[in-house]
């Protein structure tokens, strides 16, 4: 391993890049002012500079004063489109690689490999096919299902479990943005759960007002539960990393200790499980009772369109993404850090919240030790994989909501285990964390030019990695 | 992880041109803060109001020597409320000695009054939770000797985040390498009916899932804390999904890899309390001793330990010195990696003669915990690793002999106590300078 990675970067010693040691009289250069030169100054500084959590990518053409026309051809044929596209591909190739490697028939038929080939082969393709086609079936859509609406069924399950996913997601997103890494969500659903059960079946409310109310306890108890480690960080230092991970599973044991009370255990059971919400308590399901998708799924647009507008729109949104960019400059600036960690970790709770809202009184119905599953983790691998935006997170989650409802049904048809939807989702961000990779894996390097001008662009885009 | 060497004033607003020079001072005597006296009063308070007002009026009786032992102690029995009355008062004592200090003379209070206090805690807390139980009497030697076997792979994963952060790299991925160990040492000492080989397998699984961590962190520069949190989910699915196609179907063949033998050391194994923690150990038991010796010295004796340091504090100044900073860097994650690995092997080879799902139980994350409490030092982290694994064998005990804290608290302490000391309330943890930023040439 040669310690010269970056031939591209290490290259062309950049006159622009920032002072090693930032002297704090130093003339505060606006830093969102010239977007080229603002991917340029996340760099770290060889090593002395703490990097952007952002994606560089996410921050990149996004911020005013780099208003450029952002048409979806170009995002597609600039790079990072393609490469999102070919690290799925490759996610899944793999995936069925492996399924195929543990396929009985595959292994039958490598033992006479040299004497028919095809046989191996078309062993391979079938079983790994046969599993993304089922995994597709149980997903988007079936083509055995009775009617229009059994054949749609699945999509509808997709949905449900994307809610949570989305929401979840755009809270670590959010939090991403703003520099910090949230893996706190999954705390922060259960803290979420908790309130909005308890609101939900042990209070009495006429209908609409307890729906509010569980709604608002749900997302006052995410909120706090984030607020409290933007608070820790913002006034000790804390890193947020280790917190929200201790508050994860401070907040599991608090639940687990609340289910085995009189005040949260179903009377009459002995297993941790609480009472079932009053039906005034839950989110109306959308298309009527025979799919589970319910209110929460607009709800999660809704929260999209929120995080979109205070991302791109509001001046709030503006101070999390200058902070999250560099907040040494964001302070110079006369931007509130402290205040902004604190407010953008209490959003994104409030965000987690949500679908902890949307498990309790959309999916669940109940609360259990296992209410938030492994969304909150999950939250984290779309945060990435939407590349921290509203919209990229929203399509994420529903992807990855659509392999965890479509692995259900190849779980049941070809018996290949739920467990590879999580190496294809790890894969898939793994990748997209460093497009070089995929393309040097697809032979889509270009090869390494001297001119300065092309070199630009190109270090714009593998730092797009470095986040 | 945050408060860098050029921050010290954590939160508080920098970078305006007269706070500059205020920082200037505080740089070279280093702020004394009221935290660390208030937090220690408010837990004496605590501890006055529980352990001693409010304590049990039983005995507990604590017993030190079990059987085989080379010679016989008497149990202790201790009146729990008197003992309680006392102990707390002791703490008050040292709270209010910091304090003193704080307000008097602007001292910090000397180093050795919080691990002392720390010491009367765990005494006085474990009296109180003992002498309310149901059966008021542990054996001292089992809820130790079981401490440690809790806490050998949490040692080892400490370790492996020691030997990353100190050169500069995060390793979030201390679980998946666990589980990766684990696994691998499951189903290579199946096949080879060779539990050593399983071992051996074990640190070679670990080491690899590191070398991913380095490739991704240090060659794609991507973002550390992210490659291990992806890096754990892929291990955790992997290693989930082999289980269920490869080693449900053929058990005997994949998933019964024998135990390694407990090595007991004759005449030592049998000194009471000491014995069975120092001379009655798996192999694995006896490499983690070894491991946090040599990675001590290491680390603070050797040129080795002194380069890795340099480039987890300054990677600049160690390029400027002619130290390869981004081999320096991959060698020792995969190094973590292999010890790390080690770790995992203790569940299945160990622990349990079988792989299950997510053995490793979120054991990784307590490691990156202890590595922290123990201030990125092996032996600090050693001892952070036993206060965990303490809690972790306290909390199953305790629900035997009944007590009145339930269970889930216990296991909520290990978590609550990392909480409080990256806040800074234990006392100042900081991390290496450079730890979690890439190093790119140029």
């Amino acid at each position: 391993m040669s310690e010269n990675n970056e031939p591209r970067r290490s290259a062309e010693p950049d006159p622009e890049r920032i002072p090693k040691t930032q002297s704090p009289d130093a003339a505060p250069q606006d830093p969102l002012e010239d977007d080229a030169d603002f991917v340029t100054t996340l760099d770290t500084a060889g090593g002395a500079m703490r990097p952007s959590a952002v994606p560089v990518s996410a921050q990149s053409g996004k911020l005013p004063g780099a208003e450029e026309p952002d048409s979806v051809l170009r995002k597609i044929f600039t790079g990072n489109g393609i490469v999102t596209i070919l690290a799925v591909l490759l996610a899944l190739i793999l995936g069925g690689l492996l399924i195929a490697a543990t396929d009985k028939v595959v292994a039958a038929t490598s033992s006479y490999f040299f004497a028919r080939p095809t046989d191996f082969l078309s062993a391979v393709w079938s079983a790994a096919t046969s599993s993304y086609v089922a995994l597709f079936q149980g997903s988007v859509f079936n083509p055995r299902g009775s009617g229009i609406g059994g054949q749609f069924a699945p999509l509808m399950e997709t949905l449900t479990i994307a809610t949570p996913l989305i929401t979840a997601g755009l809270g670590v997103a959010l939090a991403f943005r703003a520099g910090l890494f949230n893996i706190g969500a999954q705390g922060q659903i259960i803290m979420a759960g908790i309130l909005a059960a308890w609101v939900g079946f042990a209070l009495d409310l006429p209908v609409g007002l307890h729906l509010l109310l569980v709604l608002v306890a749900g997302v006052i108890g995410g909120a706090i539960w984030g607020g409290l480690v933007g608070v820790l960080k913002a006034r000790t230092g804390a890193h947020e990393v280790i917190v929200t991970i201790m508050f994860n599973y401070i907040a599991l044991y608090f639940l687990r200790y609340l289910l085995d009370t009189d005040l949260f255990q179903r009377p009459g059971e002995t297993t941790p499980i609480s009472p079932i919400l009053d039906p005034s308590a839950l989110y109306p399901q959308i298309f009527g009772s025979q799919y589970r998708l319910h209110l929460g799924f607009l709800l999660a647009i809704a929260a999209t369109v929120f995080v979109s507008w205070l991302l791109n729109r509001s001046t709030i949104g503006f101070e999390f993404r200058a902070v999250g960019a560099n907040p040494k400059a964001a302070l110079t600036a006369g931007i509130n850090v402290p205040r902004a960690t604190i407010l953008v970790m209490t959003l994104a709770g409030g965000l987690a919240g949500l679908a902890g809202v949307a498990q309790v009184a959309g999916t669940e119905k109940v609360l259990t030790d296992g209410v938030a599953a492994t969304y909150g983790f999950d939250a984290i691998t779309v945060a990435l994989l939407g590349r921290s935006t509203p919209w990229g997170t929203f399509a994420a989650g529903v992807l990855f909501g659509a392999f965890r409802a479509g692995a259900v049904q190849m779980q049941i048809q070809t018996g290949t285990p739920i467990d590879i939807v999580l190496v294809v989702q790890s894969l898939i961000v793994l990748f997209i964390a460093a497009p070089p990779l995929v393309r040097a894996i697809f032979g889509l390097n270009p090869r390494k030019k001297k001119a300065a001008t092309a070199g630009k662009s190109q270090k714009a885009a593998t730092t797009g990695g470095a986040a | 992880m945050s408060t860098t060497a050029t921050a010290p004033v954590p939160g508080g607003p920098q970078g305006k041109p007269e706070q500059a020079k205020e920082r200037k001072q505080t740089v070279s005597a280093k702020p004394v803060t009221w935290k660390l006296p208030v937090t220690l009063a408010a837990l004496a308070t605590v501890a006055f109001i529980f352990f001693g007002l409010m304590g049990p009026q039983g005995t507990a009786k604590f017993g030190v020597s079990s059987g085989g032992d080379f010679f016989q102690l008497p149990a202790i029995e201790v009146p729990a409320f008197l003992s309680g009355i006392v102990l707390s008062v002791i703490l008050l004592g040292l709270a209010g000695y910091a304090l003193t200090q704080k307000a008097k003379r602007n001292q910090r209070p000397p180093r050795w009054l919080p691990v002392v206090f720390t010491v009367v805690f765990v005494v006085a807390f474990l009296i109180w939770v003992v002498g309310g139980a149901r059966t008021p009497s542990i054996s001292l030697a089992g809820l130790i000797a079981g401490s440690v076997t809790l806490a050998v792979p949490i040692v080892f994963g400490s370790l492996s985040g020691v030997l990353c952060e100190r050169a500069g790299v995060v390793n979030i991925a201390i679980e998946g390498q666990l589980l990766g160990g684990a696994f691998t040492a499951a189903i290579v000492a199946s096949m080879t009916d060779n539990p050593y080989l399983g071992l051996l397998a074990a640190a070679v699984a670990g080491a690899l899932v590191s070398m991913v961590l380095a490739v991704f962190s240090i060659k794609y520069v991507v973002n550390q804390i992210i490659v291990g949190v992806v890096l754990n989910v892929l291990i955790s699915g992997l290693t989930g999904f082999l289980f269920s196609t490869v080693m449900q179907a053929n058990k005997e063949m994949f998933n019964s890899p024998g135990r390694l033998p407990i090595i007991e050391i004759p005449v030592l194994s049998s000194i009471p309390v000491l014995g069975p923690i120092l001379f009655k150990q798996s192999v694995v038991g006896y490499l983690m001793y070894i491991a946090v010796v040599v990675v001590w010295i290491g680390l603070f004796k050797t040129k080795w330990g002194l380069r890795v340091r340099s480039v987890g504090e300054h990677p600049q100044a160690a390029d400027t010195l002619g130290i390869k900073v981004n081999a320096t860097r991959f060698w020792n994650v995969t190094l973590g990696g292999a010890v790390a690995g080690i770790g995992g092997s203790f569940f299945t080879l160990v622990a349990i003669d079988s792989f299950t799902k997510e053995i490793s139980g979120g054991r990784g994350f307590i490691a990156l915990a202890a590595m922290i409490l123990g201030r990125w030092n092996p032996i600090g982290a050693f001892f952070a690793a036993l206060l965990f694994g303490f809690a972790d064998n306290l909390q199953s005990i305790v629900t035997i002999i009944g007590t009145p804290v339930p269970s889930q608290f216990m296991a909520m302490l290990p978590y609550l106590v990392t909480v409080f000391a990256v806040a800074g309330l234990v006392g100042r943890s900081r991390p290496p300078a450079a730890s979690g930023i890439p190093y790119v040439k140029g």
